[in-house]
Formats: C-alpha cells, sequence, structure tokens
C-alpha cells in the first residue's frame, strides 16, 4: 500500500516535470529567436499594416492624413505614367533575367572542370558582381557610357566613328545600359550554377559515354534536366530582383530620358520623395506587392512542367 | 618456326601501336588546341569584364586633360595623384574623412549585431523543440525572398512616426536584428554539427544556453565570418536606406555622398569622382582579396545572391 503511493506519487512527479520541461523548451525557444520575432513584426508586418491604412489616405508627411477610401487605387489605375513605368519595368526584367541566367550558366560550364587558372578567371568574372551594387560602379557607368565617354572614345580610335550621343541619355538605348550594367553582374547565378553543376552524379555521364552518347546529348539530355532546380531557384531570385531594380536606374538614368528608364520602385520613390504624396506611393506599393507576388506565382506553378525532380521522376 | 611465328606475331600488334600511338598524338594535339583556344577566350573575356573597373582606377590617377584626351587608355601616362587630394576635400564643410567615419560606424554596428544575434537565433531554429517552431521557420525562409525595396514606403512611414528620420537609427536598428539570410545561413551550419556534443555538454550540467556559448558558438567560427563578411559588404553597399533616411550632409555615408558629389548640376570633376568611387571600393575589394572562399562558400551553402 505504501510502496503504490510512492509508485503513484513518483508517477505524478515525472508528468509534472514533463508538462514544466515542455513549457520551459517553449520559454527557452522563445527567448531565443526573440531577436529576429522582434526585428519581424516590428519592422516587417508592422510597417506594412500602416501602410495599408496610409494606401486609403491622401497624407503628405507634414499635415494629417485624410482618409480618401479606394480613390488612390482608382487612380493608380487610369496612371499612364504607373502602367509606362509597369512596362518598362517588365521589358527590363525580361531581357535583363534570362540574359543574365544564360550568362552564368555558360561561365559555370566553363569553370566547372578543374584547369589551370580557373580560379582566377573565376575571380575576374565574379569581382563585378561583388562591387556592381555599388555607387562608385554606377558612376563609373554613367561615365563609361556617357556622351564623351570611353565607349565612344574607343569606337573612335578603333573603328573611327564620331559617335558623340550618349547612350545611357538618349531615349532608344538608355534601357540598354542598364540591362547591360544587370548583365554585368551574373556573378552570384555563376556560382549557384557551379555548386549544382558539381552535385550532378558521375555515373549518370559514365553511363552515358558507355551508350555512346555525345557531349551536346551529354547537355541536353543530364545536364539541363538536372539542374532544372537550380535553374528554377535562380530564376525566381533574380526575376525578383530583376523587377526591384532601383538603385541603379536612380543614379545612372534618373528614370529619364522622356520615363524609358523610370522603373516601378523609381516611380514610386518619384512619388513619395519628389512629390511627397505618400498616400499615393503607399497604394502603388501595395499594386507592386501583388504584382509581384503574381509574376513570382506563376513561376513556381509553371515549374511543375519543367523542373525535374529526381525524388518524384521515373529515371 | 617459333621465332617466326613470334615476329609475325609481333609484327601487327606493333602496327597496332604505331597507329594507337598517332591517334593519341592527333588527340593530344586537338587537345592542346582546345586549351590554348580556351584560354585565350576566357582571358579575354575576363579582361572585358574587368574592363569597367580597371577603366575606373586608372582614370583616378590621370589628369584633367588626359581623362579626355586618352579617355579609353587603361594605362595613364602618369601616376597622378591630385584627384585623390582635391577629391577628399569633399564640399560643404565635409571631407570624405567624415563620409568614411559613418560609413564605419554604419557598417560596424550592423555587422557587430548580425554577428552576434543570428547565430544565437539560428541556435534556437536548429536545437531547441518549441511549439511552433516549423511555422516560423518557414516565414523565416519566406522572408528571404521579400525585396527591400518593397517595404521603402512602409518603413518610412514608421521611422518617421518614431521620429527617427537624419539620424543613423533607422539604417542601425533594423540592421543589427538578425536578418533571415544569416539565420538561415548559421541554422544550417549549426545542424551539420553531430547532437553528441549537446548530450555530452548536458551530462556535464549545461542547460542552453551554456550549451550555445562553451559547445556551438566555438565550433561555428566560419559560419560567424561568413556573416560578418556578408553583413559589413552589404551594409557597406547600401543606398537606398541613407537616401530615404539621411538629409545632413555631416551624416552621409560614403555611398551617399559619392551619389551627391556626382551630380551632374555640381560639375564635379570626373577625376576626383572615379577616385572617390575607387577609394570607396577599397575596404570590399579587400574583404575579396582575403576572403573570397568564404564568400563562395556562404553564396553556394544558402544559395542565395551576393
Amino acid at each position: 500500500m505504501d510502496r503504490r503511493s510512492e509508485k503513484w506519487n513518483l508517477k505524478k512527479l515525472s508528468l509534472r516535470d514533463r508538462v514544466f520541461h515542455k513549457n520551459y523548451d517553449n520559454l527557452v525557444g522563445l527567448c531565443f529567436i526573440l531577436p529576429w520575432l522582434i526585428g519581424f513584426v516590428l519592422f516587417l508586418i508592422i510597417p506594412l499594416g500602416m501602410s495599408i491604412f496610409y494606401s486609403f489616405t491622401r497624407f503628405n508627411i507634414v499635415s494629417p492624413p485624410v482618409w480618401i477610401g479606394v480613390e488612390n487605387f482608382i487612380a493608380i489605375s487610369r496612371d499612364a505614367r504607373f502602367l509606362n513605368s509597369v512596362i518598362v519595368t517588365m521589358v527590363f526584367a525580361f531581357i535583363a533575367v534570362p540574359a543574365r541566367l544564360v550568362f552564368a550558366l555558360v561561365l559555370a560550364l566553363l569553370f566547372y572542370k578543374p584547369r589551370r587558372g580557373v580560379s582566377w578567371y573565376r575571380a575576374a568574372f565574379y569581382l563585378p558582381s561583388i562591387l556592381g551594387g555599388s555607387v562608385a560602379v554606377a558612376i563609373t557607368w554613367r561615365q563609361l557610357f556617357g556622351g564623351q565617354g570611353a565607349l565612344n572614345s574607343f569606337l573612335n580610335t578603333i573603328l573611327g566613328l564620331e559617335i558623340t550621343k550618349s547612350w545611357v541619355g538618349s531615349p532608344d538605348t538608355a534601357l540598354a545600359s542598364l540591362v547591360l550594367l544587370h548583365l554585368w553582374q551574373f556573378g552570384s547565378p555563376m556560382l549557384i550554377f557551379l555548386a549544382g553543376l558539381k552535385q550532378i552524379p558521375r555515373s549518370l555521364y559514365e553511363s552515358a559515354s558507355i551508350d555512346g552518347a555525345t557531349s551536346a546529348q551529354n547537355f541536353f539530355k543530364i545536364t539541363l534536366p538536372m539542374l532544372t532546380p537550380i535553374i528554377f531557384f535562380n530564376l525566381i531570385l533574380q526575376t525578383i530582383s530583376g523587377l526591384m531594380m532601383f538603385t541603379q536606374a536612380f543614379l545612372i538614368t534618373d528614370g529619364g530620358p522622356i520615363d524609358r528608364t523610370r522603373v516601378i520602385m523609381l516611380f514610386v520613390y518619384t512619388h513619395a520623395f519628389e512629390f511627397f504624396n505618400m498616400g499615393y506611393a503607399s497604394a502603388m506599393t501595395w499594386v507592386v506587392i501583388t504584382f509581384v507576388f503574381v509574376i513570382t506565382m506563376v513561376i513556381f506553378k509553371t515549374s511543375k512542367y519543367w523542373v525535374f525532380y529526381e525524388s518524384k521522376g521515373d529515371l | 618456326m617459333v621465332h617466326l611465328l613470334g615476329q609475325k606475331k609481333l609484327q601487327p600488334r606493333n602496327k597496332r601501336s604505331l597507329i594507337a600511338e598517332k591517334s593519341l598524338q592527333v588527340r593530344k594535339s586537338r587537345e592542346l588546341r582546345m586549351t590554348i583556344l580556351y584560354h585565350t577566350s576566357v582571358l579575354l573575356l575576363s579582361l572585358l569584364m574587368m574592363y569597367p573597373l580597371l577603366w575606373m582606377v586608372s582614370s583616378a590617377f590621370k589628369t584633367h586633360a588626359e581623362l579626355f584626351a586618352r579617355m579609353h587608355q587603361l594605362i595613364p601616362l602618369e601616376l597622378y595623384w591630385g584627384n585623390f587630394i582635391e577629391g577628399w576635400q569633399g564640399w560643404g564643410r565635409h571631407t570624405f574623412r567624415t563620409f568614411f567615419q559613418n560609413s564605419f560606424i554604419i557598417s560596424g554596428s550592423i555587422t557587430a549585431g548580425q554577428v552576434i544575434l543570428a547565430p544565437f537565433v539560428a541556435y534556437g531554429f536548429a536545437r531547441v523543440k518549441f511549439y511552433g517552431k516549423k511555422t516560423l521557420f518557414a516565414i523565416v525562409l519566406g522572408t528571404l525572398i521579400v525585396p527591400m525595396q518593397l517595404l521603402m514606403i512602409p518603413q518610412f512611414l514608421l521611422f518617421n512616426h518614431f521620429e527617427w528620420i537624419n539620424t543613423f537609427l533607422p539604417l542601425i536598428i533594423p540592421g543589427m536584428l538578425p536578418a533571415a539570410f544569416f539565420i538561415f545561413l548559421n541554422t544550417q551550419i549549426i545542424r551539420t554539427l553531430p547532437l553528441e556534443l549537446d548530450d555530452a555538454a548536458r551530462i556535464d550540467g549545461c542547460g542552453h544556453f551554456g550549451i550555445y556559448s562553451r559547445i556551438i558558438l566555438p565550433n561555428i567560427i566560419p559560419g560567424l565570418v561568413t556573416t560578418a563578411i556578408f553583413s559589413f559588404y552589404w551594409s557597406w553597399a547600401e543606398f537606398m536606406g541613407p537616401l530615404l533616411y539621411i538629409r545632413s550632409t555631416r551624416l552621409f555615408p560614403v555611398a551617399l555622398a559619392l551619389a551627391a558629389f556626382s551630380d551632374p548640376a555640381g560639375g564635379t570633376p570626373w577625376g576626383q569622382l572615379l577616385a572617390m568611387s575607387t577609394l570607396s571600393l577599397i575596404p570590399i575589394f579587400i574583404i575579396f582579396i582575403l576572403l573570397q572562399k568564404h564568400l563562395v562558400e556562404g553564396i553556394t551553402t544558402t544559395g542565395m545572391k551576393g
């Protein structure tokens, strides 16, 4: 009798102990992730929430916001300059992103096999991407492709062409000069492709060579399908970063000439900080969030038709 | 007879080996040609890639007259340091010393915050069992692809509300709180450490905080280095934040100072501008040279942008 109650007590204690432990672990876990949670709520959720409120107001920072309902959104749907900036951004992303990815893949294939000097080449191709986002490079770009820039000087000396037009300043080439700058920085997708290439099992190529496969067949039947998850990953990241391009357009062309390079974020910036239409800019931010979300989802949804996952596939 | 047979047998073998040798030679010379082709084309392409950067550096050393006379040449006639000396004066009452100081304060505190906090949070996700962990980690991964530019207006509204405009606070405070990228990076690294290490420490009486500080931290130094490199490099190049929040020249970081310096209306001499641009890239360049391996590893283990 005595023994039994003792046992029962012990059981109860350990149960309580277990409950305590579970709560304790929850508390410790919360404690560890707290710094992230604070940042997430304070600097992501709350600002987004605030901007929803402001998107229904007229607000110029100085005087208090005035509630105007969906007027901002109606105005956006009729705003020709907004539509233009969406088109400019789409054109930019649809040219610059695939071009960058193709370049990154081609160079990853060149640097994939260990050769003498490969690490030096890789560094040379990667350095522009490391420095590329900086103001210094944007300034350099503006001078290189300016009216009296190095490109025109080069064309003059080598081909004897007297060109004085500014490549960044002419309506027909301004966007192209930004695309070129974007293309120039293919370093990080290249490194991701390199890591992906190294993960393709050698045995696939060995069995292909027994079957007498050519190198073109190797590429299209093994390398490319095995790489599709990486291509997909790069495509998502690069598409988002392409759609969000801001700094280069701001510094090199400032949206000009005649709005030919006024990409979407630059247009939002212009409204917020040059016209002080904070309410309108907030509303546009939400239109842009939806726009980026839809494009990302489209890529996600189409992925099942072209991305090859080994676990699912029947080799 | 035997002797003759042997000779007869030998001859075709010789012939065959001769053919084999010849085809080997052909293959070798073809390989050599391919190698030469490879190296010349890659070398030319890499020169083309490096040209804008080399041009920026070399133009910084050209006199104003030479810059226009020999625009695209890469080797200046003589090393002219005037651009650096004059450019360093900045404008207003502020030299580039102020701007570099500001940049180091901002990037330094962001880097310190990330190195201290990101592995801490990562430990929580990698080792502690708590309610809702999976969901929260999925949110961390989700925020990885949220571009900062989208938060331009929302965050500005918040910091305007806090009256943080024209201080370092809107740059430093959100920058110091652990970013999703570094949490992910360090979680991946901590997960590779054997659980037996934790168990041994637990038997010795360590709690989670003890395990973190005594066992995990000393074992993830490479991850900390990668975290430090990336957070310094990203915050150094950061332009949009300072553009939105910093108004007074005395608070300008280098990136913003260069952009303001380069205002076409200001009529700043190109040489000085390019000289200061070159200087602004030196910290990143040093990191690249010394720690390239960490950079590459950081990008490939998380598969994220650089």
